[in-house]
């Protein structure tokens, strides 16, 4: 566990055993591995950078080279269990249209988010009058990969919008633990967070 | 320098032969009451016999995979880039298996091998052969060698089509698939392609209806163009303009029909130099062969059905600029896997130089080839 990302320990708790699955953007396959060796679930993951798909390759990862862009129209409906993303949403041209995406073809998703919102970044940018920069967002605002950012509150009342249920949240900090005062004022003091959403209204 | 001596190479090799006394039912209904087949190994295998993998060669290949045949031997075989000590499909841990196509003309019975029931060429009266007929017979080779499952089936184009079939027909002899720069069947624009292949050959004159060697001549014009046309459809514009650009081979306008750019020049070489070793009906089996490829129509025309046959795990690869088993095509495969619940990686690799890009050492190509032969390594223990 001593390397372990903890919001990985926590999407690991929201998945049924013997599930099949689906991570977009899976990276170096970290997330699929842990699943499948503690979960046995079954699936692929979807990347599109040459080293990451080696990395997989080589840890027995079934991984695809897709640009996420493009959508997921080699997957048909309700096909998967569940479709994570950690962490990619923002850096997609086209969010909304892949969340949409992600719940077409799996009957539940799941997204992690860095939170726009938080009070340092917005101490930056209203007292500094500079982009953020903190430890979950360090790159620099020209060469960030983090195209689409959000708040909470956005990425809630998109979801509203789009007729989608938010069936769990949790929200943390850097180093994903749930402190008091992120209880509190998530969107205030939340860093990180972590959505298990479905299409439409919870069954 | 010696070819035994050449770094990274398995060295001299020498090429195996089999005859096989067991008929082979054809796919057309004809049946080959004897056959032989020529092919080469590397490597060693194992006490377990479980490091054993086969690689399928393409249209106008051959057994010669890997190595040289003579310490003179200037050209290598042709994967010499990926087989070899250290090298993806590595000879110092696989036991690696390549034979020559029955229908070909390097060795294993095809038009050019003498028919024992006439004691003359096969000639054009050589059955159509398919790529399933070509698992049953590799099957019998298996079986002659001592190989109870494949560790992998490996190929590229063609081959990879080969490799997919094995898949389907024998799901409990392989571990692995590898089909790369391949497609689940050919598009009206691939098959139009051979069509003016074959064209190209029949309406020769030196053909003679495919009864060219009693006659002591070869269709050197007809199977010329048809290569010709064939490297082009292996190129991409890009590699062509890269290549060739619009030089003039003297430099100037002649404003005449004689070779003046150098990309005709390059054509009319390759062209040439393949009449010499190559035979125009086997270039007109194997296109057939080609065209006929298609798993899925033993299923419905449902693809993700044939699929569901399979019991190995799977990794296809194509490359960005490959326009005649493009990505697209590899896409199509990926798709119907995922619907059969299989096993799958799938990479599309950034390269320029079209269909050929699969013979390329390239280096992102190799690492993926390197790092899923390390886990059939592991599997096998070796």
């Amino acid at each position: 566990m001593n390397t372990l990302r903890a919001d990985l320990a926590i999407i690991k708790n929201w998945i049924t055993p013997g599930s099949r699955l689906l991570d977009l953007g899976c990276g170096d396959g970290t997330l699929l591995r842990l699943l499948r060796d503690e979960r046995q679930v079954t699936g692929y993951g979807l990347e599109i950078e040459p080293d990451n798909i080696i990395q997989c390759v080589k840890g027995g990862i079934n991984v695809m080279q897709f640009d996420l862009d493009a959508g997921l129209p080699d997957f048909e409906t309700q096909s998967f269990d569940y479709v994570i993303m950690t962490q990619t949403l923002q850096a997609m041209s086209d969010p909304d249209h892949l969340l949409a995406e992600m719940l077409r073809v799996g009957r539940e998703g799941i997204v992690t988010l860095p939170n726009f919102g938080y009070w340092r970044n917005r101490l930056q940018i209203g007292l500094h009058g500079t982009m953020p920069k903190s430890r979950a967002l360090p790159a620099e605002w020209y060469n960030t990969s983090n195209i689409h950012l959000c708040t909470l509150d956005d990425f809630e009342q998109l979801c509203a919008q789009r007729n989608i249920t938010i069936l769990e949240r949790c929200v943390v900090d850097y180093t994903h633990r749930v402190r008091a005062g992120i209880r509190f004022l998530p969107n205030l003091f939340g860093e990180i967070a972590l959505y298990r959403c479905q299409r439409g209204p919870a069954s | 320098m010696q070819a035994s001596k050449r770094n990274g190479s398995i060295g001299i090799v020498t090429p195996q032969q089999h005859d096989f006394d067991t008929p082979l039912p054809l796919t057309c209904g004809q049946i080959l009451p004897h056959y032989r087949l020529v092919y080469e190994t590397y490597g060693q295998l194992n006490a377990e016999r479980s490091n054993a993998l086969l690689i399928c060669h393409a249209l106008s290949g051959d057994h010669h995979a890997a190595g040289y045949h003579s310490e003179q031997d200037r050209k290598p075989g042709w994967w010499e880039s990926a087989i070899g000590p250290g090298k993806p499909f590595d000879t110092n841990r696989f036991f690696i298996v390549c034979s020559n196509n029955l229908g070909s003309c390097k060795g294993s019975t095809g038009p050019n091998s003498i028919n024992p029931a006439t004691g003359k060429h096969y000639g054009p009266d050589f059955p159509i052969v398919t790529v399933r007929d070509w698992v049953i017979s590799q099957k019998a080779l298996m079986e002659h060698l001592g190989i109870e499952q494949w560790a992998a089936v490996i190929g590229g184009s063609l081959g990879g089509m080969q490799a997919l079939q094995w898949a389907i027909d024998q799901p409990e002899r392989l571990r692995h698939c590898l089909a790369i720069a391949a497609a689940p069947k050919l598009s009206a624009q691939n098959i139009g392609f051979n069509e003016v292949a074959r064209q190209a050959i029949l309406s020769d004159p030196d053909f003679h209806g495919g009864h060219f060697y009693e006659r002591n001549t070869i269709p050197r014009r007809g199977l010329m163009l048809a290569r010709m046309l064939g490297h082009i459809t292996y190129l991409s514009d890009d590699a062509m303009r890269a290549k060739f650009g619009r030089e003039l081979r003297e430099g100037r306008i002649s404003y005449s029909f004689d070779v003046e750019f150098q990309v005709e020049s390059y054509l009319r070489y390759q062209g040439e130099s393949f009449v010499d070793r190559f035979d125009a009906n086997t270039y007109l089996l194997m296109t057939k062969a080609l065209d006929y490829f298609d798993p899925a129509a033993d299923f419905g025309n449902d693809l993700s059905e044939a699929l569901r046959q399979t019991r190995c795990e799977f990794l296809l690869a194509a490359f960005t600029s490959d326009w005649r088993f493009s990505p697209a095509r590899s896409r199509e495969m990926v798709k119907a896997l995922i619907e059969a619940k299989r096993k799958v990686s799938y990479c599309e690799i950034e390269a320029n130089q079209g269909h050929d890009a699969f013979l390329m050492p390239i280096t992102y190509y190799f690492e993926v080839l390197r790092a899923y032969m390390e886990r059939i390594a592991e599997e096998a223990g070796v």
